[in-house]
């Protein structure tokens, strides 16, 4: 009798143990079904409604996506975004490269050099546009620093003319992110085999030909990861418009994702706003697919 | 590679360079401290870099005034959440690594799109969630939804962390008649603490640095210090008092700063994680 008892007190035990695992990771998979596949076609559903102040179901077909394609402050947050994201991602890496490059030649307190460049990345996007904001601020701020320097007709106002104020966002992105860019290259750079630059030096190459000839082309995987970050920095960037510039003037900078708070949350355009933010996973998923189907093929030839 | 002439021109060039990026790097925020520091006479006659002719905190008492109460709100959001999250992508993660089961591996595929998502697709599910569980505009509820989107962050860490581990450690563990929680607790956990400073690290300063669910999900007494911030920057009424803008963009500042000094190792390890193995 009392084996029996034992047995199946130890068998109890062991499919508990067996469905642990499941029951812890339970909560998660929960969280993860609803929390965000079930909210993106939430989303999803709402866009094709007339929704204002308070969500309805009442279909509307296409037609809040027919309305941004006719929005033209849709269209001026679209062209910001490609603009802005071009120049952001570009200027960054370009200095971001250069910077771990010249890093790279054994500099002395190298780490502390690095913090400084690295450090900006640790704000909050609502401190760094504050920051830019005053720098930038026309009549006080570089503007005036430079005239009180001595260059009498210097002005700098691009933070109210529309035609440049998103200039003054990828100044201020490109401050926060390029040290990261850095990190992530200068970490690259220390896994090439020095062999190869040495050899590369004995035939007579000289050191910017043996980095662009050869060692940069060796690092196309930090390429793509730093060129995801940043275009996905890019595309979520809200706090650094509502600090800097709050979309503004008018909504000469407006960025999708500040056009999308707007609407839903402001002016009671909540469908139209569940449409933006559905083209935004739209604009995600064009870089994401591409990314992934390359690393998971890469992994296969490994 | 050229140690041996340690004053060549080049050499010379090169430490130019660094140097001159370091100011500009630097230089927003010197002008923050400096700036923060002056009396608003200092601020209208001199200029960003000036030297200022009395040095005051009354900046920093009257950021205080304003956002400290809000500073409070954003320890009362982080403190939580990074806890929570952080133990959850620990399990997490030990499960995805150690204990696979059919399913787990396209569970970490699906979670791992968290990593990427643009948050504006969820807000408004998650706002009509909130509302329905009696947490909108709470501490409480922010907590929650930090907790809920940081998860593909920090189950990724350890997931990645945890894969490394020799099977073999667990297998025997197993074969002794070590259970689950016993092996998780005597065995990962002691030798986890890299991956458990990095998460933390990373959680805080995404969390800390949070504006978008703070303007989302709170409002009044409940919003984080960012949010706070901005709205002090950013109103129009009143004459501007940019000493106090520049103290209180640096009280919101402080935190993540003085952690990403103390613990920069780990911070870049967090950012690099996230982004290769992203």
């Amino acid at each position: 009798m009392s084996s029996i008892a034992v047995f199946t007190k130890a068998s109890k035990l062991d499919a508990l143990q067996r469905w642990l695992p499941k029951l812890v990771l339970a909560p998660s998979m929960l969280i993860v079904l609803v929390g965000f596949y079930g909210y993106i076609l939430w989303t999803f559903l709402l866009s094709f409604t007339g929704s204002r102040f308070m969500p309805s179901y009442n279909w509307v077909g296409l037609q809040q996506y027919a309305r941004l394609w006719d929005n033209d402050r849709w269209w001026v947050a679209s062209k910001n975004l490609m603009l802005f994201g071009g120049l952001f991602i570009s200027i960054s890496l370009v200095l971001g490269v250069l910077l771990a490059v010249l890093l790279d030649q054994r500099i002395r307190r190298e780490g502390f050099i690095r913090t400084i460049f690295l450090y900006p990345m640790a704000l909050s996007m609502i401190v760094t546009g504050t920051a830019w904001k005053w720098l930038l601020n026309p009549g006080l701020g570089i503007d005036k620093m430079l005239r009180d320097w001595g260059w009498e007709g210097f002005r700098f106002d691009w933070l109210v003319d529309p035609e440049r104020v998103v200039y003054c966002l990828v100044i201020a992105a490109v401050w926060q992110a390029s040290g990261f860019v850095m990190a992530l290259f200068l970490a690259g750079l220390r896994g090439v085999d020095q062999s190869i630059i040495r050899a590369a030096q004995v035939d007579g190459a000289s050191l910017p030909a043996i980095y662009l000839r050869i060692v940069l082309p060796s690092l196309g995987p930090v390429f793509f990861s730093a060129l995801m970050i940043l275009a996905h920095i890019a595309i979520k960037s809200f706090d650094l418009v509502a600090s800097m510039t709050a979309g503004g003037p008018g909504y000469a900078s407006d960025l999708p994702a500040m056009f999308m708070y707007a609407h839903t949350f402001t002016r009671g355009q909540m469908g139209l706003g569940a449409a933006s933010a559905m083209l935004m996973l739209g604009a995600v998923l064009a870089i994401l697919v591409p990314y992934l189907y390359s690393e998971l093929r890469g992994k296969r030839h490994d | 590679m050229t140690s041996r002439s340690p004053l060549s021109l080049s050499r010379l060039a090169i430490y130019a360079t660094l140097l001159a990026a370091c100011a500009v790097y630097l230089i927003p925020l010197v002008v923050m401290l400096l700036t923060s520091f002056k009396s608003p006479d200092d601020i209208r006659t001199g200029n960003l870099l000036s030297w200022p002719d009395v040095i005051t905190a009354i900046g920093w008492l009257k950021a205080w005034d304003s956002v400290g109460g809000f500073f409070w709100n954003s320890v009362k959001i982080t403190v939580p959440a990074v806890l929570i999250s952080t133990l959850l992508g620990a399990l997490n993660g030990y499960v995805l690594a150690m204990w696979r089961f059919r399913g787990s591996q396209l569970f970490f595929g699906l979670l791992l799109f968290g990593c990427f998502l643009p948050f504006q697709v969820v807000l408004l599910p998650a706002s009509f969630t909130l509302g329905q569980l009696g947490l909108a505009n709470t501490t409480s509820g922010l907590v929650l939804v930090h907790v809920v989107y940081g998860l593909a962050f920090t189950t990724l860490f350890f997931r990645n962390y945890y894969v490394s581990v020799p099977d073999a450690l667990v297998r025997a563990a197993r074969l002794d008649g070590a259970g689950f929680f016993t092996i998780f607790g005597r065995i990962l956990l002691p030798m986890s603490i890299p991956i458990i400073m990095v998460c933390l690290i990373w959680q805080f300063t995404q969390i800390w640095n949070d504006f978008l669910f703070g303007v989302v999900f709170a409002s009044g007494d409940t919003q984080p210090i960012t949010v706070a911030l901005n709205n002090l920057v950013n109103t129009s009424t009143g004459v501007k008092e940019y000493n106090v803008d520049m103290a209180a963009a640096m009280i919101a500042g402080l935190p993540t700063l003085v952690v990403y000094i103390l613990a920069g190792k780990y911070f870049l390890r967090g950012l690099t994680a996230g982004a290769v193995k992203g």
